[in-house]
Parts: structure tokens; C-alpha cells; sequence
């Protein structure tokens, strides 16, 4: 069976959940390769990246990863693609993962899908496009395959298998080396999960009114352990930080439940989230657009119906 | 300080759009076609930059002939002159091609910044700085939410999954840039007169030495095998609150098994 090379999406030793969607993804097209770049990968790890069916992983430690962003791990995934002659190469639609599938395409002279939601066995990739309203079936014609994943579009399963870790060393070139990470800042996301990998996700827009507003929105989403996003109204008002933003020029996000309370649901703001499971929407006006994916809306006041959700919640759990 | 801005006409952000039957490729006649919005924030910065440092900036775009108001519009934020590259040969070219095409004409007019918008609204693939980056072997540093020059270097933050990276390198740079970096301006009525007299240059593919064959939907790398509309929502439950709104989405969610 052939090789299909994973590149891993992780902080550290804390791995991202994509990483395993990657290798679920992978295993529909042969055995999943993962390639670690930078530090961070300890037995716990290992363990893990086996559990969901890794087969064998490649170690790049190399401080050069760190310390200069993407060309370096692009170098690598071309060399891979080279020596490793993978059937498909797997990457995380992430900022890091597309700009390394990116210049990896062009030195190795293959094509590349981005944004893909589902892989079929021949590699053919199903992409989600224009919001969510149009679908497409594409597929590399010249080249390894290479392919980003969007985040939680596709089901992490286990299938354990027996993976060995195989070091690589390779000297990046200088002209990857060309610019250099001074300082890393890690924002406080506390508790709440990811945007982009959370389960359900409570959102807030022009309806919320102010800063002050969203602490409705908060409560509610953290009832559930779910993410909060906001519109892109509620963010250019300054209300809530911009790295919330959901929709077209924001993050995209694909969760199992959404919940939009006071947004009314422009192109602009579906394009980021229609291709959620489940819409539940709560706005004042009847006539608001985003009423057209509810599964369930309620036309209301956000301030007594989202609170009423919340304390229903926090007593039913 | 010499600084490119390459930019996208791309379908109204709040149209909605649709792929071509005979073509599978975006059909770019059925809403109007505007300057991709992000890269307003590329054109800002690169204006922003001049009016500190001096120099000069070129806007650059590929597209059809239609993309030509596109360029003047970049060009009358206060641009100096702009690259149009247009040859029916390019439509249905993939990033690959894009990518080629832009680093061939970007080669050799010694621009000390080439700067993008960190993503078209239509595409939204985010991977042709990237991309040019590595054809023309410069620093990349994309998704800066600030930047700022200091004689041949270059410092920006980097937006990330966990927060940001500081990053440094040499100019010459590929940068591309977030919507946080600044505020764009609008085009003065002065500016709008100014653009139609600002030099534009104009080039086929030909014209850059490239091969016709090179570019194009015959040349892409990866093809559209099919595509449909995602089938349409089944209509929802819409209640009115009649002050139980929020025990009745309780009930739903838990129905729904997501409580």
C-alpha cells in the first residue's frame, strides 16, 4: 500500500485535532505517514498519532523549523514528496499548512487542492465552495496529489496501528532561511476551545449592541464548553477581538451545532459558517436571511432568550 | 522605497456566486466585478509606506479586460501606475499558472515590497504570496497584522493559530497583509481624475516570454471534475418568543442529543 504523507498540525506537544482527521483522511488512501516538523514529539504523542492509524513518523527537530516560518518545512515536504514518493500529501488548512502545501507545489511541480472536506479513495477532493453553496469535485492532474483539509470536516476515527519514529535530518538552505521568528506570542485564548476545531460554536453580531453585550454570549457558550464567534459587524464595532471573526473574511467554521444570536446572516457572514450541522438562530426580525438555514430560530430578544437557553442548560446538564 | 501591490478583481463580496456550467470555472459576468476587498489593505499599506519613506507604488493585476477598472480604482487610492496583464490564454488558469505569471512579471524592476492581500474573497485559497515567494527565492512574510520598514529591514507580526510571530528579514519581501493592519482609504475625487492619467502598462502572455501553453485551463494541475449547489436546506422550525423562547431551543437542543 502505498505512502501518504501527513504533514502534523500541532503547538508544541499539544496536537491540533485536525492532525487526526488528517490521518483518518489518509487512511482511505494508504498508509498514513506523519512528519513531525520541530519539537515536541514525546511517546505520549507517538502513542496517539499510532492510535488513529499512523504507520510510521518522521522526525524533523531541526530548530530551523522554528525559528524561520514555512519555507523550511515546505523544503522538507518536497524532499519527502521526492524520496517517500507518497501517494497523496495531506495538509491542515491552517495559515502554516497552506503556505508549506503551497510552496511545495511549486518545487515539486505538483498540483494543489486547498480546502478540501472530504477525500475520496482516488484522491478526488469534495471542496465546499462560495460559503457553502456549491460543491465541487476536484482532482490533482499533474504531481502528487497535494491537499489541505479543512478543520473539522472530516471524522476522526481510531484504527490503531504500530507507528516508528524514523528521524530526518536535512539541512534547509539558506535562502529558506530568510526570515527569522524573533519573538512568539501566545495570546490568552482561555478555556474555550479553538474556533475553527470546536463542536458547537454561540456567535453574536449587531444585535448583541456593545462590548458589555456579549457577556450573554459568552455565558451561554460556556454552558456548553463551546467556542464564541462573532460577526463581522460585532468586530469592526470593536466589540468582541477580530480573531472571532466568522465569516468571508474571517475564520470559516464547520461545527456540529451553531448557535447565532442577533446576526442577520449577510453572504458575508454565511460563507463562514453554512456548512454547520445544525443552525439554531435567535433575532429580533422575522425577516433576517439567516432565518433561511435555522433548523430552529426563535424571532425574539437575544437578552431574555439567550439567558432563559443558558439557565436551561446549566439545569439540564 | 519601490513597492508592488498585486490585486484581484473578484465577484461582489455580498453577490452570491456561481461556477459556469460549460466551464467549471467561476462565472465572473453575473455580479459586478470589484477590487478584492483585502487587497484594499495591501494598496493602504503600501501608500502608507511611501508617504512616510518616499517611492513609488505599481499595482498589479491578471484578469480579462474588465479587471482594467479594478486597477484604476487600486490606482486612484494614489497609486503611480499599474500592470495589467490580459490575455484570453489565462482564463482558467490555476494558482500554479497565477503564480508564474505574477513572479515573471514582478522579475527584474527591482521592487523592494511586493505586497498582497492575505486572501481573494472568491478563491480564498491564501496561497499565491506563498507561492511567488518561493518562484522568486524572497523572504515571505504573510499575514502580517502590522509591519513596519526600517531602512532594508523588515519587521512584521505574523498572525498565527495561538496568537502572532514577530518576524524579521531583508528586503526585498513578499508580505501579505490582514485586515487589521490599518484602515483603507477611500479614492478622493482627485485621485479618481489622477488614475485615469497614471501610466498602466500592458502585457499578454506572450509578451512576458511565457508559453501560451503554460497558463490556461488546459495547463492546470488540478481539475474541477464536477460540481452541483449544495441542496437546499430543508426549511427549519421559526417560533416567535412568547417568553419560553429559551426553553423551547433547550428542548430542541435536547432532542437533538446536544445536551
Amino acid at each position: 500500500m502505498a505512502d501518504v504523507l501527513v504533514l502534523a498540525e500541532h503547538h508544541e506537544s499539544e496536537i491540533r485535532k485536525v492532525t487526526f482527521e488528517l490521518i483518518t483522511a489518509a487512511r482511505g488512501l494508504g498508509s498514513p505517514v506523519v512528519l513531525w516538523l520541530g519539537p515536541g514529539l514525546g511517546d505520549t504523542e507517538s502513542a496517539a498519532l499510532a492510535s488513529f492509524g499512523a504507520t510510521k513518523i518522521l522526525l524533523a527537530e531541526s530548530a530551523d523549523v522554528v525559528d524561520h516560518p514555512v519555507a523550511p518545512g515546505a523544503e522538507i515536504v518536497a524532499s519527502l514528496i521526492a524520496s517517500v514518493q507518497p501517494a497523496a500529501v495531506l495538509v491542515a488548512s491552517s495559515a502554516d499548512g497552506k503556505e508549506i502545501a503551497a510552496r511545495a507545489a511549486i518545487k515539486s511541480g505538483c498540483g494543489i487542492i486547498t480546502d478540501a472536506v472530504e477525500i475520496a479513495t482516488d484522491a478526488t477532493a469534495t471542496q465546499s465552495v462560495f460559503g457553502g453553496s456549491t460543491i465541487v469535485h476536484s482532482k490533482v492532474t499533474h504531481g502528487t496529489p497535494i491537499i489541505t483539509i479543512r478543520p473539522n470536516s472530516i471524522a476522526a476515527s481510531e484504527s490503531a496501528a504500530t507507528a516508528v519514529t524514523e528521524k530526518i535530518s536535512m539541512v534547509i538552505s539558506d535562502s529558506a532561511k530568510r526570515v527569522s521568528v524573533t519573538t512568539r506570542s501566545v495570546v490568552e485564548k482561555g478555556a474555550r476551545p479553538e474556533l475553527a476545531e470546536a463542536d458547537v460554536v454561540v456567535s453574536g453580531g449587531r444585535g448583541v449592541g456593545g462590548a458589555e453585550g456579549f457577556e450573554v454570549i459568552e455565558a451561554l457558550a460556556d454552558s456548553m464548553s463551546a467556542a464564541v464567534g462573532a460577526s463581522r459587524a460585532a468586530t469592526d464595532a470593536g466589540w468582541y477581538p477580530h480573531q472571532f471573526q466568522v465569516g468571508q473574511t474571517g475564520k470559516t467554521v464547520s461545527p456540529a451545532l451553531y448557535i447565532a444570536n442577533g446576526i442577520s446572516g449577510a453572504i458575508q457572514h454565511r460563507a463562514g459558517m453554512q456548512t454547520s450541522k445544525v443552525v439554531i438562530v435567535v433575532n429580533k426580525d422575522p425577516e433576517a436571511p439567516i432565518f433561511e438555514l435555522a433548523d430552529y430560530g426563535v424571532v425574539g430578544d437575544l437578552f431574555t432568550v439567550v439567558p432563559q437557553l443558558t439557565e436551561e442548560i446549566t439545569k439540564r446538564k | 522605497m519601490k513597492i508592488a501591490v498585486c490585486v484581484k478583481q473578484v465577484p461582489d463580496t455580498w453577490a452570491e456566486k456561481k461556477l459556469r456550467v460549460d466551464t467549471s470555472t467561476l462565472d465572473r459576468e453575473s455580479a459586478d466585478g470589484v477590487l478584492n476587498e483585502l487587497d484594499e489593505y495591501a494598496v493602504e499599506q503600501a501608500l502608507q509606506l511611501v508617504e512616510a519613506q518616499g517611492g513609488e507604488v505599481v499595482i498589479v493585476t491578471m484578469g480579462p479586460e474588465r479587471a482594467s477598472e479594478t486597477l484604476r480604482k487600486a490606482i486612484s487610492m494614489g497609486a503611480d501606475a499599474g500592470i495589467h496583464i490580459v490575455d484570453e490564454n489565462l482564463a482558467g488558469s490555476d494558482a500554479v499558472a497565477t503564480s508564474a505569471v505574477l513572479a515573471k512579471v514582478l522579475t527584474g524592476r527591482d521592487f523592494d515590497l511586493i505586497l498582497f492581500g492575505s486572501e481573494s474573497t472568491d478563491a480564498r485559497m491564501s496561497v499565491i504570496p506563498a507561492m511567488v515567494a518561493e518562484r522568486l527565492d524572497l523572504a515571505q512574510v504573510t499575514f502580517a497584522q502590522k509591519m513596519e520598514v526600517a531602512g532594508t529591514t523588515l519587521t512584521a507580526e505574523r498572525v498565527t493559530d495561538y496568537g502572532f510571530d514577530t518576524l524579521t528579514a531583508s528586503l526585498p519581501a513578499v508580505v501579505s497583509v490582514v485586515e487589521k493592519i490599518n484602515e483603507p482609504r477611500y479614492p478622493s475625487f482627485k485621485g479618481i481624475m489622477a488614475a485615469k492619467k497614471k501610466p498602466v502598462e500592458i502585457f499578454s502572455v506572450t509578451d512576458l516570454g511565457l508559453e501560451n501553453a503554460l497558463v490556461g485551463a488546459g495547463a492546470a494541475w488540478s481539475v474541477v471534475a464536477d460540481f452541483a449547489d449544495r441542496p437546499p436546506k430543508a426549511a427549519g422550525v421559526v417560533v416567535t418568543d412568547d417568553g419560553a423562547g429559551g426553553t423551547a431551543i433547550a428542548d430542541y437542543l435536547t432532542t437533538a442529543k446536544f445536551i
